[in-house]
């Protein structure tokens, strides 16, 4: 996988500036793409890539700045130019049409047709090409896309791409959404795509999967590219100090706190996708993980724990007191608090002001006979902006227009807000920068030190070991092993996530064959 | 022009927006000399605003509905079958009084089944309300007996009387009804937990939910309440009619949701305002009344108000860019 230092790139951008109105969203960039080269374009969020990306795919034109495909000045004018230029683009979210099949969706709007009768045998032979490289056994021709899993749905966009006899290929976060396994295929399928000599861009926020998968680096900061080299020869601190710009002592900030009595306890607790009841407790002033597949049950088990899901059985006891009500509305009057995995979906109305975002669970302070008082309830979150750092215009601002990070800020402010003792917080860092990650896990901290209990569902193995007091595991819908955190190293946990058992437990000879 | 200026430009658009469609509208036949003197009359913009009265009130409830991310295709038969009612009491003898609550709560029982369906069944909106919009219209025409039910004259019917008794009043008693109802609306929705609840449910309503809203409950109160307006409109248009007329308002529903539409409401929910609602009521109105001034036949006032809600809507999603 090495590059011939004397082959000439395949990419060449120069000078590439562009502005949005006074933001200067690029500054003077300069990229190279070598031949079957992976090549990681990293920053925080809002540092340049996207535009970037949207550049070379002929999106939107630069303000200045050449570019270059194999020595040959490479102007597109639009999405079209750069896909006959062998540009093809991956993005983050998906683009896919639920109703239609994988076929059609693969072969949309480059069907294969005589006079506009389609030529489905052709069609079909070329999609199953392309599928045979991303291989998923969910995934064959026939199945409505709306019926796949997130993770497959990704596959299927990848594959898309590859059909496009793609000579440049740009991935944008390309495994957010995908489970452990999935991610894994991917790389070996990014493997593949480099011995037929595709270059790739890699566009990731997870510096360990980057440094896995990309040889080079570009590191891209406030619209300039602040450092590049081979990823061979950089330190994963020295890459975050280029991303952030300062010295980044640390990701996970210690805050001291001390476990306490009891506060939420399950007993056979039974809701639908848990295999089978579970039953644990939690501490005042703890803070336990949650590790697991995605499927693994573990966000099931929050939403049954909050009401969102139907409780099918067994009991959950707060302080003492066996909780009546089943909807959310009742629980969170017990205190409880739920932080969503999806953001975009469930947990926010981004149309709606970061105000209304942050007390929506909580509107009682601020009503007097039956009217709310809505300068009181502005102050009050106008307080909350000031003290949780949120990037935000004021409370008026819509969420839709703040960052990743910021928006989960609210989200979580909200749970603040709402003063709930126990929350429950799943996937609470996805997606969202270096930065804003380390100040959250300082407030989890902070919140354990007085005296809440936080339940931590986390696909992102690091920061569970990092921040937790112990870690909980669940495989196929079931707990498989509870224990402190310092009893756990990431192989262990890996291996009780995909196994189902934990490494002690796994006989010899049976760990060989694995 | 900066990225701050752009946003106050858009903010003051958001508000006064309808105005100025509607100043337009004024302001054009304003102009026109043949019916200048006509149009530009105290008793014209009185007898506008009577003519408001019908869609207002449904609006009000719409309104509601729209912000909510529903939609209510049953409004126009309800207020046909509440007028029926309505006129069935008065001829059985019953007191005014009673007559106009029968016609209110039958309305209100209508909105209720409605918003009841739509959170039991888990049903869409558009279906329910589209199967309600025969159902009601049926059994008015059913109570009816197929007919027009004749009532003798109470003081229902002076509710919509151009020169309104007593003369103190000004406007007709229904005109005073809706801007009662709608400051009422409107406190109600920026001022209460049920309001912001409303804006809630149909900006995101699993974020509704996550926060502890009881979305269901919200709905079957906000197409209650809709069906509780349609219910006094349906009071209003027996009224005006004097008679209980099962085929009335064949068709009015579009009127009502173009005028919340008109207003701002957002067919996807979390946005609409009364106060819009209320101006786009105007609008429409102004623009027939101006139109049946010019001599213009029932068609080209078909195709204007067409054209004038597109237009609407788009001025509306350029407005949000």
């Amino acid at each position: 996988m090495s590059v011939a230092p004397s082959a000439p790139p395949v990419l060449r951008m120069t000078g590439v500036s562009k502005s949005f109105g006074a933001t200067r969203a690029l500054d003077d960039v300069t990229f190279e793409l070598g031949r079957g080269e992976v090549h990681a374009l990293i920053g925080e969020n809002g540092a340049g890539k996207s535009t970037m990306m949207k550049i070379l795919s002929g999106a939107i034109p630069p303000d200045a700045g050449r570019m270059e495909i194999d020595g040959r000045p490479y102007a597109p004018a639009g999405p079209g130019d750069g896909l006959r230029s062998g540009v093809s683009m991956i993005y983050q979210e998906l683009n896919l049409a639920p109703h239609l099949t994988v076929e059609e969706n693969i072969m949309l709007g480059r069907e294969v047709h005589a006079a506009g009768w389609l030529d489905r045998g052709t069609m079909r032979r070329r999609v199953r090409e392309v599928l045979e490289l991303v291989r998923h056994p969910e995934i064959s021709p026939g199945v409505p896309v709306g019926r796949l899993s997130v993770g497959a749905r990704q596959l299927v966009e990848i594959a898309r791409a590859l059909l496009g006899k793609a000579r440049i290929l740009v991935m944008d976060e390309p495994t957010s959404s995908l489970s452990q396994e999935d991610s894994l295929r991917l790389f070996e399928i990014i493997r593949g795509l480099q011995g037929q000599d595709v270059s790739i861009v890699y566009i990731s926020h997870f510096l360990e999967e980057v440094q896995r998968v990309a040889d080079t680096y570009t590191v891209l900061r406030d619209g300039r590219s602040v450092g590049s080299g081979r990823m061979a020869d950089a330190r994963f601190e020295d890459l975050i100090q280029l991303m952030v710009g300062q010295k980044f002592t640390e990701l996970f900030p210690r805050v001291e706190h001390a476990v306490g009595a009891p506060v939420l306890t399950l007993d056979g607790l039974k809701g639908r996708g848990m295999a089978s009841p579970v039953g644990m407790s939690l501490a005042r002033g703890e803070i336990l993980g949650v590790a697991g597949l995605i499927g693994s049950g573990r966000t099931e088990l929050l939403r049954t724990i909050f009401g969102l899901d139907a409780v099918e059985g067994g009991t959950v006891v707060v302080s003492g007191t066996e909780l009546a009500g089943k909807r959310p509305w009742t629980r969170i009057r017990s205190g409880l608090g739920l932080l969503s995995e999806d953001r975009q979906g469930e947990g926010l109305a981004l149309g709606l002001s970061v105000a209304d975002n942050m007390t929506l669970s909580d509107l009682a302070p601020y009503r007097r006979r039956g009217l709310l008082g809505l300068r009181r309830q502005r102050q009050a979150v106008a307080d909350w902006i000031g003290k949780l750092k949120i990037k935000a215009k004021g409370p008026a601002q819509k969420v839709l227009d703040l960052s990743g990070g910021n928006q989960q800020k609210v989200a979580l402010a909200r749970l603040l807000h709402q003063k709930a003792s126990v929350l429950l917080l799943d996937e609470p860092t996805r997606g969202i920068d270096v930065v804003s990650k380390s100040q959250i896990y300082e407030w989890i901290g902070g919140l354990a030190r007085e005296g809440k209990a936080v339940l931590f569902v986390s696909s992102y193995l690091p920061e569970l070991l990092g921040i937790c007091d112990r870690i909980a595991v669940f495989h196929r819908g079931a707990l498989v092993a509870s224990r402190p955190a310092s009893a756990w190293d990431a192989a262990g946990l890996m291996a009780a996530a995909t196994v189902g058992r934990t490494s002690q437990e796994i006989p010899i000879e049976q760990r060989n064959a694995e | 022009m900066s990225r701050h200026s752009r946003a106050r430009i858009g903010k003051a658009l958001n508000i006064f927006g309808p105005f100025i469609g509607l100043l337009l509208v004024i302001a054009l036949f304003s102009l026109i000399p043949e019916v200048q003197g006509r149009f530009l009359r105290a008793a014209n913009f009185k007898s506008v605003a009577t003519q408001s009265v019908i869609v207002a009130l449904g609006a009000l409830g719409m309104t509601l509905i729209i912000i909510a991310g529903g939609i209510d295709l049953s409004a126009a038969s309800n207020i046909a079958l509440a007028s029926v009612i309505t006129a069935y009491a008065v001829n059985a003898g019953a007191a005014p009084l009673v007559a106009v609550l029968l016609g209110v709560l039958t309305g209100g029982l209508v909105g209720l089944v409605n918003g009841g369906l739509v959170t039991r069944l888990r049903l869409v909106p558009f279906i329910v309300t589209m199967g309600m919009m025969g159902i009601a219209r049926g059994a008015a025409k059913w109570i009816a007996g197929n007919q027009k039910i004749d009532a003798p004259m109470t003081w229902i019917n002076e509710l919509m009387a151009k020169s309104p008794r007593p003369s103190w009043l000004l406007l007709a008693p229904g005109i005073w009804i809706v801007i009662l109802f709608a400051v009422a609306m409107a406190v109600l929705l920026k001022y209460t937990v049920f309001g912001r609840h409303v804006f809630a449910v149909g900006s995101n309503e699993a974020t509704a939910r996550l926060c502890g809203v009881r979305t269901d409950r919200a709905k079957v109160l906000i197409y209650a309440i809709a069906g509780l307006f349609c219910g006094l409109s349906g009071v209003m248009e027996f009224s005006r009619l004097t008679v209980g007329d099962p085929t009335v308002a064949v068709g009015l529903e579009l009127d009502i949701i173009a005028a919340v539409v008109i207003g701002g409401g957002s067919l996807s929910g979390g946005e609409g305002s009364i106060l819009g609602t209320m101006v786009g009521v105007l609008i429409m109105s102004f623009l027939r009344n101006g139109c049946t001034m010019m001599g213009w036949p029932n068609y080209i006032q078909e195709i204007i108000i067409g054209a004038i809600i597109i237009v609407a809507v788009t001025l509306d999603r350029l407005r949000h860019r």
